[in-house]
């Protein structure tokens, strides 16, 4: 019996990595990926263009300026002479946000003790400009305090004192890339898993296996390997990755994530193999896997928290296994969670699992023609 | 009229070949030929021959590496576009859409050829009334049955008045009925249009109704000649064996074995024989074989093809496994020699088949099917594409339940066997089911363990396929890149790997050539005899010579039961004293008609 699965398995693995189109895929996506989003998605913005108009020229306004130019986040594209120039800045996207210093900023300071500067920002990704006026608020807060403590006068009344707690600098990397590990170990593995049955259906030589003494289970079994084995090949890698080459801190155990990650790929897998049975062609099956990768990775809370979503979405992540894996990498990474504080997460993991893989198993010999 | 001897064609010193991973596949090599205007020009040889290439390249599809072909004066490298506006080509699978209708389909080959609205009326009549598909003309061409497909395709071919028409394997897969119509059409038009037609066929028999005979093989011409020519070089050569004690089988594995005989097969009641020599005083003798009548008879065109390909050792794909052939089966058969086939025992039966009914949706695909088979014997199961044969076969395997009524194999329902109730089941899927990414070791490997082989029985049977099917030097070749008739050797050898008491063949000589065919059958013969019991699906109707006992089922019923001797004696006729089993089938399929038109 479980030599005629390791039989299939070993086939399985034979006809994965025989062809040279297969074998791109498994390396080349990951790979491309993991580069992808470690170095290109971020939240956090560097060098945002800005530039300056700045009418006044007192000693005052120049130290403001210095700030701005001598802040990593900020990068002077231009020193603006005259009004006309403001405009096409912003149009043509060459600068982000524009820093309008007024001609009496100065000397309304010295008469008020306070006096003000203009921001125009491009509105156009609401996103990124919440994010750059954020930056350009606390770099004027500390501006502001730094005067009043370079002149020896008293701080303003209540001053924020931020810690943040497993991010203690807030990068978006540390957020991002552990969610990547669940990201790729998505994928690879759902493709070749729904390609797998649907490419030997295409072939008819699903036919010849299920006329072979093999049961389904053992077919079920001998079909799952590969993609699990594939997964936490692959998973291996990507985990070292992020530790070795993005210094993120891996603090809970190795075991719980494993446990974890064996779990999220019999999900996938059962998801893959169902989607595969259900098709007849290779085609299908892509399509299948597609039509499922999408709405699971934007319900994951990979980008975008589940919390934010409607209720009845909400209720719709229960079924994606991404979603408590998703948890479980986090948790691990940056929290240290133990097994005790996932268990919650597991068990949901392991029944889409059992429920898919069933199911998967049953549309072998039931799939109609 | 126009002057027959004008050359529609001309090739000089034609060479091409592709190249692949690894290799260079040389698909034609230096060839010359003409082909002349006004008649049929059959294009024949075995798979991989460089038929399709050919036509291809005449089509202005392919470029030439070096030498000069022109197609009706006009050069195909320099004017291929000019040549694709005055010839119809049907490739293999002709570009319908299925999900158009059949007017629609022919509306959109016209818009193709530019062809006025006002002469498309008139047009479209003709080719629909030819081809019998006015009743269809709403239906969408994915519903067509395969013979219509390919009607509708020739039709497609001809909206536009060619002056060519070029034909790649057009009959292939079709029934015998829309095969005949097939044929009416072209040679109407070619009465009525004079236009001149090239096609490729791998059915023999087709090739002696072509005006002139191109024989191809491995890229080079072999010959080129009226088919009466080819059958004069057989003359003397072709006798009829019959015996009244030995069964057909029997003689012809007894007949096959005698010094000189180049080819021995069995033709309907009696086994067709070629000689290598011509036997010029009187008849050939075998002193060995008792109750022998024989007598000369007229060669079939297939003996002269055969004797070229033999005569013609260039191929290690066909010649080596056939000329090794005749003497693999002294050594196999040799230990049976004594079995005497004919006391078979009839009693028992291994497979019954009781009131099958199989419904998709509305659609009656199986419509209560009956039939009996006994151990040993080989049963075939014949009809049309569409008969309904493919899906009664997948029942009898267990790859779908059936609706009504029931099924069983050696006492098991397959559907819900136990695995070792399988593992008496050999099973050989249409279209030779292999991973084509494997090579032939992996393959084999695979499904040896599959069946439960391992450690010293598994070398044992694997080494047996490698050697029975001579698979040795390919051992290591991805199974994709096989030649058609090595598949289909691999996917035999993948089917007996676990010595199976009941083979099940689903179309298992469909697109291979002759002798790919005969050496099939010769295996498949020689395991009937050891007492496996065969369980065939053909659509080639000489074939059915082969079976003891077959059912002919068309669309989901069955038309007649019973040996094939029985089957083909109840349309004995003063006009037709022998009918073939081609003849019996469209005579069975009428009547059937003719009943259905009555009621």
């Amino acid at each position: 019996m479980l030599y005629q699965i390791l039989a299939l398995a070993l086939k399985e693995f034979q006809a994965i990595l025989r062809d040279r189109q297969s074998r791109l895929v498994l390396i080349g996506p990951p790979i491309a990926q993991l580069l992808v989003f470690g170095y290109a998605a971020t939240f956090d913005l560097n060098n945002i263009p800005v530039a300056i108009y700045n009418q006044d020229n007192s000693y005052l306004s120049r130290e403001l300026v210095s700030h701005i130019t001598g802040s990593p986040h900020f990068q002077l594209v231009k020193n603006i002479q005259k009004d006309d120039e403001i405009a096409p800045l912003i149009t043509t996207k060459k600068a982000l946000m524009v820093v309008h210093i007024k001609s009496d900023f100065s000397t309304e300071q010295a008469v008020d003790y306070s006096s003000k500067v203009q921001v125009i920002v491009d509105g156009r990704n609401s996103n990124t400009a919440l994010l750059s006026l954020n930056y350009i608020r606390t770099l004027l807060i500390d501006f502001n305090q730094q005067y009043l403590n370079d002149r020896g006068q008293h701080p303003p009344p209540a001053v924020l004192e931020i810690r943040s707690w497993f991010n203690p600098n807030l990068l978006s990397r540390w957020f991002i890339i552990p969610g990547i590990v669940a990201l790729l170990t998505l994928v690879v593995p759902l493709i070749v898993t729904a390609l797998s049955v649907a490419r030997e259906r295409e072939a008819g030589t699903f036919d010849q296996i299920l006329v072979t003494p093999l049961s389904p289970f053992q077919i079920l079994v001998g079909k799952s390997i590969p993609g699990i084995v594939i997964g936490l090949v692959q998973g291996t890698v990507i985990i070292a990755l992020t530790v070795l080459w993005f210094n993120i801190p891996l603090l809970g155990s190795i075991g719980t994530l494993y446990l974890g990650l064996t779990l999220f790929l019999m999900s996938t897998v059962g998801i893959g193999l169902m989607i595969s049975s259900l098709s007849v062609t290779q085609q299908q099956g892509l399509m299948g896997a597609f039509l499922f990768l999408v709405p699971a990775v934007i319900l994951s809370g990979f980008a975008t928290p589940i919390a934010n979503m409607p209720e009845l979405v909400q209720d719709l992540t229960y079924i994606n296994p991404m979603r408590y894996f998703l948890i479980i990498v986090r948790g691990i990474y940056l929290e240290g969670n133990s097994y005790g504080d996932l268990v919650s997460q597991f068990w949901p993991m392991t029944l889409i699992g059992l429920i898919s893989l069933t199911f998967a198993g049953w549309l072998f010999k039931h799939r109609m023609y | 009229m126009k002057n027959i001897s004008e050359a529609i064609i001309q090739l000089k010193n034609i060479s091409l070949s592709f190249t692949l991973p690894g290799r260079i596949i040389t698909a034609l090599d230096n060839i010359s030929l003409d082909v002349k205007a006004g008649q049929i020009t059959g294009l024949i040889g075995p798979d991989g021959a460089g038929k399709t290439t050919l036509m291809r390249l005449l089509s202005g599809l392919l470029r030439p590496d070096s030498g000069q072909a022109t197609v009706l004066g006009m050069d195909v490298v320099k004017s291929p576009q000019d040549i694709q506006s005055i010839i119809g080509y049907m490739p293999q699978r002709f570009g319908l859409y299925e999900d158009l209708t059949v007017q629609e389909n022919m509306d959109l080959y016209a818009d193709l050829h530019n062809i006025p609205v006002s002469q498309r009326a008139s047009r479209y009549e003709k080719l629909l009334s030819m081809s019998q598909m006015a009743p269809f003309t709403s239906r969408l061409a994915g519903k067509l049955s395969g013979g219509m497909k390919q009607k509708l395709g020739l039709a497609c071919a001809l909206v536009s008045p060619p002056r060519l028409l070029i034909l790649d394997e057009p009959t292939v897969g079709v029934d015998p009925v829309s095969r005949r119509e097939l044929w009416q059409i072209i040679n109407q038009m070619l009465q009525e249009e004079h236009i001149s037609v090239l096609m490729s066929t791998a059915y023999l028999d087709e090739a002696e109704r072509c005006d002139d005979v191109i024989l191809m093989h491995e890229g080079r011409i072999l010959d080129q000649a009226s088919p009466d020519d080819f059958s004069e070089k057989m003359h003397n050569r072709t006798f009829v064996a019959h015996s009244d004690t030995l069964s057909k089988r029997h003689l012809q594995f007894r007949l096959s074995r005698e010094p000189g005989v180049l080819d021995a097969l069995i033709d309907n009641d009696d086994i067709h024989l070629v000689m290598q020599e011509p036997v010029s005083d009187g008849l050939p003798l075998f002193k060995d074989i008792d109750n022998l009548t024989i007598h000369p008879t007229r060669p079939h065109f297939e003996d002269a093809f055969i004797a070229l390909l033999k005569k013609n050792p260039v191929s290690k794909t066909t010649s080596i496994a056939t000329t090794n052939l005749v003497d693999k089966d002294k050594t196999s058969l040799s230990t049976e020699d004594t079995s005497n086939n004919i006391s078979k025992d009839t009693t028992e039966s291994i497979i019954k088949v009781d009131k099958v009914v199989r419904r998709f949706g509305d659609f009656y695909a199986v419509k209560g099917i009956s039939f009996d088979v006994k151990k040993g014997e080989i049963f075939g199961l014949l009809g049309a594409n569409g008969a309904g044969k493919s899906t009664l076969f997948r029942m009898l395997c267990g790859l779908l339940p059936v609706s009504d009524g029931r099924v069983e194999v050696a006492g098991h329902n397959l559907r819900t066997a136990s695995a070792t109730a399988r593992a008496h089941i050999g099973y050989m899927a249409q279209r030779f089911s292999l991973y084509t990414n494997l090579t032939i070791k992996q393959n084999l490997m695979f499904f040896s363990k599959a069946y439960g082989l391992r450690g010293k029985k598994q070398q044992e049977r694997i080494q047996w396929a490698l050697d029975e099917f001579e698979l040795e030097e390919y051992l290591n070749t991805n199974s994709n890149d096989l030649p058609l008739g090595y598949k289909q050797r691999l996917a035999f050898a993948a089917a007996l790997m676990h010595e199976p008491d009941i083979l099940f063949l689903d179309e298992p000589t469909s697109g291979v050539d002759p002798l790919a065919r005969r050496e099939f059958w010769q295996r498949t013969n020689a395991l009937a005899e050891s007492g496996v019991t065969v369980l065939v699906t053909t659509h080639f109707m000489d074939e059915a010579n082969y079976c003891d006992r077959l059912i002919i089922m068309a669309s989901g019923t069955e038309l007649a039961t019973g040996s094939p001797e029985e089957l083909r004696s109840r349309f004995k006729t003063e006009q037709n004293p022998q009918p073939s089993m081609e003849d019996t089938f469209i005579a069975l399929v009428e009547s059937k008609t003719q009943q259905g038109q009555q009621s």
